[in-house]
């Protein structure tokens, strides 16, 4: 079957049944991606100053499962988490694939770049006896991609490396390749974690379509184009004026610190974990997809003044 | 002699890089460095104490609850606050589930490769070639199951989010308790779960580990370690939290010892960190990077208990605890099912590769058990949380067991600010550097000794490394 780019929009957005039963990409994209596989450029997924989580996320996609992603949708020539090979001969593997692909692979970032002490604070592996730090991988695999997917809010923003003192002079991804002349164009999909969906999705998009349209801070208006608190389930209570002082209780979460009123995000519609829950549902937002995160949101357990 | 390399060591959660020195096919010495250093405890400065259950979380996403856990454990006790029943078991609940996909998802993703020949397709190759043992017919299901198993973990997590909000790293720890307050509707979705994965646990999981253990025999001598062993004790199943499912203590050389959490120093002469912060204990503890330190090769720093290296993660917890295993270990050891086997019966089988994975598979089995009780514990519409301000002044500790290991954050608080946050993770414990003494630490000991028949392929290397699920 053939998938035109406004239907992919509209599963991926939610519009329609798709969201509300399963919260998840559908079975006509992995329809589509699997009969684009032949062609599909080869994935290259890195990690710098990360905590794994993103990878841990993507594991949890629905649909497409994660089998199918891994074995017929992308292929993955290097993720230092689920590959087979260890050391010199997974290193030398990214290496290579990314020289035979120089131009055409997508490279996924998972993690900050920490810039201190000539990035010797992250150090990714050897090769040829020589410690290669995460900056000096970031710029030639980036330099060398089509595109860079930053997957997570280290990779886009900093994230909680880049927190208040930024011990390590950590920032995203696409900041770095930018204070490096790197001119490759960065899509940036936030969350700590980021949803599977999004990452599932936007790599869909790019293989299918090329790059989503952005917004301003360079993630895709599909998935973080509408503000949570405009749109959450709790939103009439707010208009009620009846706020939950405590955890459990019935009500608007803005008084227990909810950073909904200032995250864009789809989690509202798209829910977590095959949409049994999300947090401003068991607690509050903290503003994990937003730029700033976590020093402009917190304290996150005090309500935002203004 | 040969020099080995192995950096990246991947399918662990963070950067590891191993070299051993190989003499007479066997390892004559060992060091583990951790390259990444992020700083957190520094991050937790200066701000408001209850952002460290979610700040520390993101230390590791793989087991974040680990974290929320300790996190909140720890300003529970400088806040002086108890959480209601409710809070207590959805907390276990939470982080028991995430206990099974963590441990699932070790024996299957993480570790399986070293053993069960993967697909001829990328990721799973390249790959060591050579010391694939099972025949076609049982890696076959290997393979099968690696497929299944990422369903099973997945389905771990839904029960995470289920009471926690989301997963990995939840909202619903908090001090005071947990944020969800049960309904049951909720408790039966986690109940169904449960039981798939139970069933998965016990027909599927266990097996195969016995199974693949079959193939690998010589792997229960291989990968010893120092033999000293460490637990905090988690699952606390008492509102005075005294008393846990797996349970706190020491096995130091040769005895059991009860847990003195003021016992604990770190050391980093080894460790890219200033020379003065050495041989403090966490409550005090300091992390201030000296890049490019002389004789320095890590940025993990050496705890110590009882200034010797102890070994923690599921093996020393089942040597801590030792329960009845399950009917599977009867079968593999030949003992007839009527009879009660006890983790400790495995004697010095336990302290090896293979010890370590059946320890992970038969303590998943005993908190999937135990959580099918928790369950019914709840009371729905009652709540999970206890409302605390935060003190002017205060110290706390939270000690708790990652799936990996031995987890402990400490607390100091200064005008209702977070002045010192201190945190000695699971993985520290395993693949510290060597302490100020020079003894190497437990990952290293393991490592010196093992065979290795082939220098361009050294499996046992990589097999004895991730045994510790670091």
């Amino acid at each position: 079957m053939t998938l035109t780019r406004r239907q992919f929009l509209k599963i991926c957005g939610g519009a329609g049944a798709a969201f509300s039963l399963s919260g998840s990409l559908i079975p006509e994209i992995v329809a589509a991606l699997e009969n684009a596989v032949a062609g599909n450029p080869p994935v290259l997924w890195i990690q710098g100053a990360m905590c794994t989580g993103c990878s841990t996320s993507l594991l949890n996609t629905t649909h497409p499962s994660i089998a199918e992603v891994l074995l017929n949708i992308i292929s993955l020539k290097y993720h230092g988490t689920v590959m087979a090979a260890s050391g010199e001969i997974a290193f030398d593997y990214l290496w290579e694939s990314a020289a035979k692909n120089y131009g055409k692979y997508f490279l996924v970032v998972e993690g900050a770049v920490e810039t201190i002490n000539q990035g010797k604070c992250c150090l990714t592996g050897d090769k040829e006896g020589r410690e290669i730090p995460f900056t000096e991988l970031a710029k030639y695999l980036g330099k060398g991609a089509a595109a860079v997917v930053a997957v997570g809010q280290c990779a886009t923003f900093g994230g909680i490396p880049a927190g208040q003192p930024n011990p390590t002079s950590a920032l995203g991804v696409g900041h770095f390749l930018k204070d490096n002349d790197i001119k490759t164009p960065v899509v940036n999909v936030p969350g700590c974690p980021a949803h599977p969906d999004w990452v599932v999705g936007t790599i869909a998009h790019a293989l299918m379509f090329g790059i989503p349209e952005l917004d301003s801070d360079g993630r895709p208006t599909l998935f973080y184009g509408t503000l949570v608190h405009d749109n959450c389930p709790y939103r009439s209570y707010y208009e009620e004026r009846r706020f939950a002082k405590s955890f459990g209780e019935v009500g608007c979460r803005v008084e227990l610190g909810c950073k909904g009123p200032e995250t864009y995000s789809d989690c509202w519609k798209r829910g977590w974990n095959g949409n049994v829950n999300w947090c401003v549902q068991n607690a509050i937002c903290i503003g994990c997809t937003q730029p700033g995160f976590p020093d402009n949101f917190s304290p996150f357990y005090v309500k935002t003044t203004g | 002699m040969t020099k080995l390399v192995i950096s990246p060591m991947t399918r662990i959660e963070g950067h590891l890089k191993i070299e051993v020195d190989v003499e007479g096919g066997k390892v004559v010495d060992a060091k583990s460095s951790g390259t990444t250093y992020r700083g957190f405890e520094n991050i937790m400065r200066g701000r408001d104490p209850r952002d460290a259950s979610q700040i520390t979380q993101r230390i590791c996403g793989v087991c974040p609850t680990a974290h929320a856990t300790a996190s909140v454990r720890c300003l529970d006790n400088a806040f002086g606050v108890k959480p209601p029943p409710n809070g207590r078991i959805i907390r276990n609940l939470i982080f028991g589930s995430d206990y099974l996909m963590s441990h699932i998802l070790h024996f299957y993703h993480l570790v399986a490769l070293d053993y069960v020949k993967g697909p001829d397709t990328e990721p799973f190759i390249p790959r060591y070639e050579g010391d694939y043992r099972l025949d076609p017919k049982t890696n076959q299901a290997g393979v099968e199951q690696y497929l299944k198993a990422l369903e099973i973990r997945r389905k771990c997590h839904e029960m995470v989010a289920l009471f926690g909000g989301k997963a990995p790293v939840v909202a619903g720890m908090v001090v005071g308790g947990a944020t969800e307050v049960p309904a049951l509707d909720k408790m039966v979705s986690f109940q169904w779960r449960l039981k798939e994965i139970r069933e998965f646990i016990d027909g599927t999981y266990l097996p195969v580990v016995y199974l693949v253990a079959g193939a690998y025999k010589d792997l229960f001598s291989v990968g010893v370690g120092c033999k000293n062993l460490i637990s905090f004790g988690v699952f606390p199943l008492d509102d005075a939290e005294k008393n846990f499912l797996l349970k706190p203590g020491s096995y130091t050389e040769g005895k059991d010892l009860p847990l003195d959490p003021m016992q604990i120093r770190e050391y980093v002469k080894y460790s890219w960190y200033q020379g003065r912060t050495t041989g403090l204990h966490p409550s005090k503890g300091l992390t201030v990077v000296e890049f490019d330190k002389e004789g320095a090769y890590s940025f993990i720093k050496a705890p110590r208990y009882r200034d010797l290296p102890h070994e923690s993660g599921p093996m020393a917890r089942m040597w801590m605890t030792n329960p009845v295993l399950s009917k599977h270990a009867n079968r593999f050891l030949g003992i007839d099912e009527s009879k009660d086997v006890r983790f400790r019966d495995l004697g010095d089988k336990a302290f090896s590769i293979l010890g370590r994975i059946a320890a992970r598979a038969e303590e998943t089995k005993l908190v999937a058990d135990a959580m099918e009780k928790w369950i019914f514990d709840l009371k729905p519409g009652a709540p999970s949380w206890s409302n605390a301000t935060i003190p002017r002044e205060a110290q706390g500790v939270g000690l708790t067991e990652a799936p990996r290991g031995s987890l402990g954050h400490w607390i100091s608080i200064r005008d209702r600010k977070v002045e010192n946050y201190q945190v000695v993770a699971a993985t520290i414990w395993n693949a510290c550097p060597r302490d100020d003494n020079g003894t190497p630490g437990p990952i290293e000991q393991a490592l010196i000794g093992t065979p290795v028949p082939d220098v361009k392929n050294p499996f046992n290397v990589v097999r004895v490394v991730r045994s510790f699920d670091p």
